[in-house]
């Protein structure tokens, strides 16, 4: 189709609704909706709402496919409603629906809750005891470039939820982590900056693990920023199993230190002292436990 | 604050079996689990069956008398069929779990290529090399005897 | 248990790579007998379950040891297998409790008779080829 047409087409929206004041389930209505060349499925959902029905609800924030906010069922695909272009997936009927393995909150609205607890359970953050050293920065701590190579393309993960909606175990498993936050915990399991290896080993040994996931693939098919969960929960039972054979030395290594002394800068001059503390248990380093 | 009211939306065993839009490793899955659940109900009949050959070739061959006949050999086929395609794709799937053909993680550059893309051709051989066994016992099963 | 699910899945793994290989022989002396020409291990024809194939085999020392290997391994993959599928449809704790408790039964009961029915079937053959 030639790029610069202005022609548009009618594509009917298929879009689950589901208004708990009115409605006991899910139903499907239609809108027709004028689509031109180009147009991602969340400018046709603004269309819906200033032209027909303001009553539809979605989640959008960026509508640059960075936020994750978009995430919901598109054609029986998980997917970014703002990344993704109408005219590509439907020639008639785009089917919309909110993300299947989340309670529906209202229409296209999923209840993300569970996977953001799930992923907290993971400890996504760094865990050191030089309590000291993280209070008043002295300098960087030291880590190469193949250190960061690691984990980086894990850290992409916006939080959107595709991957849980696509995964098989999640949809029957209600103890299994999921994709996400699993890996989230590889990404910080193995981050050179951190010395918690024994703690996480352990919690991931329980049903908080990858232990269900069978590699059916996917989350990584559907992860719209490429992150590749089924990559990082591979990688994740490569080492809890390679550590439980003692063949790899993880357990002994220390977490990453500061840069050599030749390369540090120090602290520089003249940043003002931190303000006390006014929450009380703020100084431990160690965020409360949660779980 | 009013009750949140939500509608649950978890797949459930649908989620297993959804067809459609899946990707070929889904399917596999799937395939691996009612593979491996077919060879665990025969191997407890196996077990049974089998162990007649400790009281010698009379009790043997009374066992293997009550488990012959047409539907049997065509149960048999479906053993070493299951059997050849879940040690195939079991295969692939210790190489996979293990870490040894997931890739090193990189950093995502558009079109995205993940671990699916590196094992896929792995994949390829496992089914051409699991198809070719399934003939291969076929042929024993119904065409040799 | 320190560590219960990585344990149970590395042996899990463990027990599939052994399947892979002494099952992979069982099915070959089985069922691919003619075609690939495995008369070393059914030397009395070409039925691989005549008495006097399955004799041959069973009396032999080493294939005592490979089929309890395969029992034991075959039973664990498989029972912890089912269970693993069996869990992930999210029954109740004490559900849980009774099918660890059935499967562990089932398991130790046919590991018991299998073994046994190697050990004394090798007694048998040997007696009856003397």
């Amino acid at each position: 189709m030639n790029q610069t047409e202005n022609k548009t087409t009618n594509i009917v929206f298929r879009v689950r609704r589901f208004d708990p004041a009115k409605d006991r389930e899910p139903y499907f209505e239609d809108f027709t909706v004028p689509v031109s060349n180009g147009m991602p499925v969340l400018d046709g959902l603004w269309w819906i709402k200033e032209h027909v029905d303001p009553t539809l609800a979605w989640r959008a924030s960026c509508r640059m496919g960075v936020c994750g906010a978009c995430a919901m069922l598109i054609n029986n695909r998980p997917g970014l409603a703002c990344t993704t272009q109408i005219l590509n997936v439907a020639d008639k009927v785009l089917l919309l629906a909110p993300l299947p393995n989340f309670d529906i909150i209202r229409d296209l609205v999923p209840d993300l809750q569970p996977m953001m607890e799930s992923h907290r359970k993971q400890m996504p953050w760094i865990v050191r005891d030089d309590e000291e050293e993280m209070l008043m920065p002295t300098d960087q701590y030291w880590q190469s470039h193949e250190d960061l190579d690691k984990y980086l393309q894990f850290s992409y993960c916006i939080k959107c939820g595709a991957c849980m909606a696509a995964c098989p175990v999640v949809a029957t498993d209600s103890l299994f982590p999921g994709p996400q936050p699993l890996t989230q915990g590889y990404r910080y399991l193995v981050d050179s900056r951190d010395g918690a290896f024994k703690e996480r080993k352990k919690i991931l040994s329980s049903e908080l693990g990858p232990w269900s996931c069978h590699y059916a693939g996917e989350c990584s098919a559907v992860c719209p920023k490429g992150v590749d969960p089924a990559r990082a929960i591979q990688l994740m039972k490569r080492e809890l199993v390679l550590d439980y054979l003692r063949l790899n030395k993880r357990r002994y290594k220390k977490a990453a230190g500061l840069l050599p002394p030749e390369k540090r800068k120090g602290r520089r001059e003249g940043i003002p002292e931190p303000p006390p503390f006014t929450v009380e248990g703020a100084a431990s380093i160690r965020p409360p436990d949660r779980t | 604050m009013p009750e949140k009211r939500t509608y649950p939306n978890r797949l459930g065993l649908n989620g297993w079996v959804f067809g459609g839009r899946w990707g070929v490793e889904r399917y596999l899955f799937i395939l691996h689990r009612l593979t491996g659940l077919g060879l665990i109900t025969y191997l407890l009949m196996h077990i049974v069956v089998t162990a007649s050959r400790a009281l010698g070739a009379e009790w043997w061959d009374r066992s293997i008398g009550a488990v012959t006949g047409p539907i049997f050999t065509f149960g048999e086929f479906l053993v070493v069929a299951g059997f050849a395609f879940h040690a195939a794709n079991g295969l692939r799937l210790v190489l996979i779990e293990m870490g040894w053909l997931t890739g090193k993680a990189e950093e995502p550059i558009y079109p995205y290529k993940t671990s699916l893309n590196v094992q896929r051709p792995f994949m390829i051989v496992m089914m051409a090399l699991a198809a070719v066994l399934i003939v291969m016992g076929g042929v024993d099963i119904f065409a040799a005897h | 248990m320190r560590m219960p699910h990585t344990k149970l899945w590395s042996w899990h793994i463990i027990a599939s790579v052994v399947l892979l290989v002494l099952l992979g022989l069982h099915i070959a002396i089985m069922h691919l007998n003619d075609i690939l020409n495995l008369a070393g291990f059914n030397p009395y024809g070409a039925n691989p379950i005549d008495w006097e194939n399955v004799a041959f085999r069973t009396k032999q020392l080493s294939f005592t040891i490979i089929y309890i290997l395969v029992l034991a391994a075959g039973l664990f993959h498989g029972l912890y297998g089912t269970q693993t599928i069996l869990f992930e449809l999210n029954p109740s704790p004490r559900v849980r409790n009774w099918i660890t408790g059935l499967f562990l039964i089932m398991g130790i009961g046919l590991l018991v008779l299998g073994t046994w029915a190697a050990i004394a079937g090798r007694t048998t053959a040997l007696a009856l080829t003397r």
